[in-house]
């Protein structure tokens, strides 16, 4: 721990004008900012009428849910993530070496691809409950109680299943990376397992688990399907139906605001849990801690703990959908090939992006050494808490400007028409992702580089090297295992993506997320089984680099 | 930032631009609600009638938005959807221009249609009742109306009833009675619903199998989808369990509501000539017998063959409510959906 160098300095413009890096970053802000402006524009209108009629009716419902289904999510991967995190990083139990990547698994799964697996088992007429019908003796619905799965809880059950791993990888990453050597220190002065745990471990970990609560947050607030599939009313379900039934974009647009508003007021928590404590990483490489291994009746509660949340959020789903696969093969394979290549590509380019993106951003922000700049990279990522596809709507106008200005201009200079640069490619998808997942690297990132002291700049920095090269030679191998872990992020959760995919994507153009939803929506899921499985089983493929990079990481130093 | 890096993901980038689809001669281009599964078939047909090629963009939301942005370059001739609502949200927004094919307004009846032809049907879709075989007898059950009976206490399912479908249902209600009459029948059927409104049409079907309902709304294509159904044979035995009731179909009554798919010409098109000569196949015989036999809607045509179990459901007397009426009366439908706490 140190004291902070940063944040009292103002926001200099002499600074700024000296490092190309800082402007830079500031581009980067203004670009990712662009969706939100738009949206601000949009909603320029006096919406009077459906205020008052929302306000008389539903409005405070969608306000509720929205809050419990946040309160429930944050509560639960919290305790899921934290809970699963530490007991692979401080014991040994059997199948450890397995359940250490394994509970990162639900992360491939989209939440309503969960949501249909669950309910199919468990309504009123899945497996679950008919088995209880038969072997009871009940006839109806009114002669026994079983928990609606179609409910706030139901929501909060699944999305805390598939949001988990954030919590999980980050969480993880900190107790790895810096609370072995503090906490064997503990352990040593005479403190208990739990004691040390509490005073020391946790502390160290919660601006990383604060990071993983916010980011599965976020996703809560935008989450649509899943709420609608369950039949929760949420602020997200409030602004299409004010978009598409009332008619009223500017009117959804304000609803959308307001969303943002409560994602400024969960990132100002955040940074106001991370602020009351820094923290810095004074060397590259650190210990490892040492796992005590666990025997008996502890070692299979362990195993079994942690096995719990891979069954619910990965293997049913992939038994299930693998169930449906065999049964659904003879679909056309040219089309899912086709897809598969679409939706491939578009991650892998997202991610590269994305990160690359993220890193200029937090560089930035850690150059400038201004707590503006870090506020202007902070509503960077605000697109994150915005439904997708209200986000698309936001990104769809500046580029339709964007491509026709070039194409108008193009066409007097050159003669030459470009026609839709952007929106009518993959290029336009690609931005999007990247504008949307920005949050996902730039906060990956910057916690990890928050890590490094200040010291190691200016010690690099004195011997000549320009802010760059200190970057590439210095900072990048340090945090090298958080760039992976920002780009496996962006790189699952765009092969995911669904209503951005569906509003931007050029002329026959399908990836395997419009094909599961094309079929999804002609109400034969099990049809679209095999494209609902690759993404998973693609989310399996970055879930192992990632697992062996944290594995390294870990065993690094023995190895010396 | 290492340069190789940067320059491979320009090279990426650039790679998908050049990609944009070369534009062939022959074309027409369409932005659909529909499904690829049921437009495929169609487009096929026409593209080996005609030599014309059909790109498709299958769309969710946000159409008529991604229609605006473009401008002059909108690459897409026509849009196609699955409900009224749909179509409305394009033609408010001004992008539609009026179809003069006399082809069409022979075969299109008039309350189907726009009054100045911005949009027409190519099927009809009828929201019936569901009813179970058993527990309900026949004759029980006549009227829309009846449905707000306290006699169905507990014993109704729906979707949700901010789904295009219910919402359009509930529209006509107040087109036809006024918004007074449809609140209180609005709150009359929330009171006899048998658990919240949630899941899709089939799964209403599924519900009434297993018991949970006696009665649900749903479309009638679904019994078709249902009943022909072999790769998920479990859902034929819940089509066997179900009568469809059509719905006033007294002398004087209104008639069976119905939605519709349709159709909308795009004023920035750039092949309006094949865009109309699609539209015109699309009401043809062939087209037509496609989707009464591929996905059990009613055709716009009149003397079409259609499906053999389709027609054993009954034949019925339609609404002929203007269904621009209908739609002019969505916004006031949403809201009283939330006035009535329906998904609540």
């Amino acid at each position: 721990m140190s004291t902070t160098a940063n944040s009292t300095s103002p926001f200099s413009l002499a600074r700024l004008r000296f490092d190309p890096w800082v402007w830079l970053a500031l581009a980067i802000a203004a670009l990712a900012i662009i969706p939100i402006a738009t949206i601000l524009m949009l909603s320029w209108a006096d919406n009077q009428e459906i205020w008052q009629h929302l306000l008389d009716t539903v409005f405070w419902i969608y306000v509720k849910n929205t809050l419990l289904l946040c309160l429930g999510v944050a509560v639960f991967t919290s305790l899921m993530g934290t809970g699963a995190a530490w007991l692979v990083t401080r014991f040994n139990f059997p199948l450890k070496s397995v359940l250490v990547w394994a509970l990162l698994l639900p992360l491939a799964v989209p939440s309503y691809i969960l949501a249909f697996v669950i309910t199919d088992q468990l309504e009123y007429a899945g497996f679950v409950q008919k088995t209880l019908r038969t072997l009871f003796g009940w006839q109806t619905a009114r002669d026994y109680w079983f928990p609606e799965i179609r409910s706030i809880q139901g929501a909060i059950a699944v999305l805390s299943l598939v949001l988990y791993p954030y919590v999980y990888l980050l969480a993880r990453a900190a107790f790895v990376e810096q609370a072995a050597q503090l906490f064997e220190m503990s352990r040593c002065l005479g403190k208990s397992q739990t004691q040390s745990f509490f005073k020391v471990a946790l502390p160290l970990a919660r601006p990383a688990i604060v990071v993983g609560v916010t980011l599965a947050l976020m996703e809560t607030i935008n989450e649509y399907g899943t709420v609608e599939f369950f039949a929760v009313p949420t602020l997200t379900a409030g602004i299409f139906d004010v978009w598409l039934n009332m008619s009223s974009l500017s009117a959804a647009a304000q609803i959308a605001l307001m969303l943002v508003s409560f994602s400024i007021l969960l990132l100002g928590l955040e940074r106001y849990s991370r602020n009351a404590g820094k923290f810095y990483k004074l060397t590259g490489q650190s210990p490892t801690m040492f796992a005590e291994p666990l025997s008996g009746f502890k070692a299979w509660l362990a195993t079994a703990l942690c096995l719990l949340p891979i069954s619910l959020g990965f293997i049913l789903p992939i038994t299930v959908l693998t169930n449906y696969a065999l049964r659904n093969l003879e679909q056309g394979l040219d089309q899912y090939l086709n897809s598969a290549w679409n939706s491939f590509s578009l991650a892998i380019m997202a991610a590269l992006l994305t990160s690359i993106l993220g890193l200029l951003l937090a560089y930035g922000v850690r150059l400038s050494k201004s707590n503006k700049m870090r506020s202007i990279a902070e509503a960077a990522t605000l697109g994150y808490a915005i439904p997708g596809a209200v986000l698309a709507v936001g990104i769809l106008y500046p580029l339709g400007v964007f491509d026709n200005t070039v194409d108008r201009l193009m066409k007097a200079w050159f003669d030459y028409p470009t026609g839709l640069l952007l929106t009518g490619t993959g290029g336009a998808l690609v931005l999007a992702y990247s504008l949307r997942f920005i949050a996902l690297s730039y906060r990956t990132l910057d916690a990890s580089l928050t890590k490094i002291t200040p010291e190691m700049d200016d010690a690099s920095r004195i011997l000549g090297s320009r802010s760059g090269k200190t970057l590439w030679r210095i900072h990048l191998p340090l945090i090298r295992p958080s760039v992976l872990t920002a780009m496996l992020l962006v790189f699952v959760d765009t092969m995911k993506e669904l209503p951005i995919t569906l509003i931007l994507r050029p002329f026959n153009f399908d990836t395997l997320s419009t094909q599961v939803w094309d079929l999804a929506s002609l109400e034969q899921l099990e049809q679209s089984a095999l494209a609902a499985l690759t993404i998973l089983l693609a989310g399996i493929i970055p879930v192992i680099i990632m697992s062996r990079n944290i594995g390294s990481s870990e065993r690094r130093p023995q190895g010396q | 930032m290492n340069k190789s890096v940067f320059s491979s993901l320009v090279a990426v980038l650039a790679s998908l631009v050049v990609a944009t689809p070369a534009l062939a001669a022959e074309e027409v281009n369409l932005y659909s609600y529909r499904q690829q599964s049921l437009l495929q078939p169609l487009t096929d047909a026409f593209t080996e009638e005609t030599g014309i090629k059909v790109n498709v963009v299958h769309a969710a939301k946000g159409l008529a938005e991604k229609i605006k942005a473009a401008g002059e370059n909108n690459p897409a001739d026509l849009v196609l959807t699955v409900d009224i609502g749909r179509l409305e949200e394009v033609r408010a927004a001004g992008l539609f221009e009026a179809v003069n094919s006399p082809v069409i307004d022979e075969v299109v009846p008039a309350h189907l249609r726009h009054p100045d032809n911005l949009w027409f049907a190519l099927t009809t879709r009828a929201r019936v009742v569901y009813a179970h075989k058993d527990r309900v007898k026949e004759g029980e059950l006549n009227s829309l109306k009846d449905l707000a009976d306290p006699k169905w206490q507990g014993r109704i399912c729906t979707r949700s009833g901010k789904h295009v479908y219910n919402i359009g249902l509930i529209a006509s209600v107040i087109a036809e009675d006024g918004e007074v009459a449809a609140e209180t029948w609005l709150k009359g059927l929330k009171a006899n619903l048998a658990r919240k409104p949630q899941g899709n049409d089939r799964a209403q079907a599924k519900a009434i199998f297993e018991g949970q309902c006696d009665l649900a709304i749903a479309n009638r294509y679904y019994m078709g989808k249902m009943f022909y159904n072999t790769k998920s044979p479990e859902q034929q035995e819940w089509a066997e369990k179900i009568r469809v009731v059509y719905l006033d179909q007294d002398i004087g009554g209104r008639g069976q509501h119905i939605n519709i798919s349709g159709a909308g010409l795009l004023k920035t098109a750039k092949n309006k000539d094949n865009a109309i000569k699609l539209l015109e196949f699309l009401v043809g015989e062939k087209a037509q017998g496609l989707y009464a036999t591929a996905n059990y809607e009613e055709p716009v045509r009149s003397g079409i063959k259609t499906d053999e179990f389709i027609e054993s459901l009954g034949d019925f007397k339609a609404d002929r409510i203007s269904l621009q009426e209908v739609a002019d009366q969505r916004a006031a439908a949403a809201r009283l959906v939330d006035r009535v706490g329906y998904d609540m």
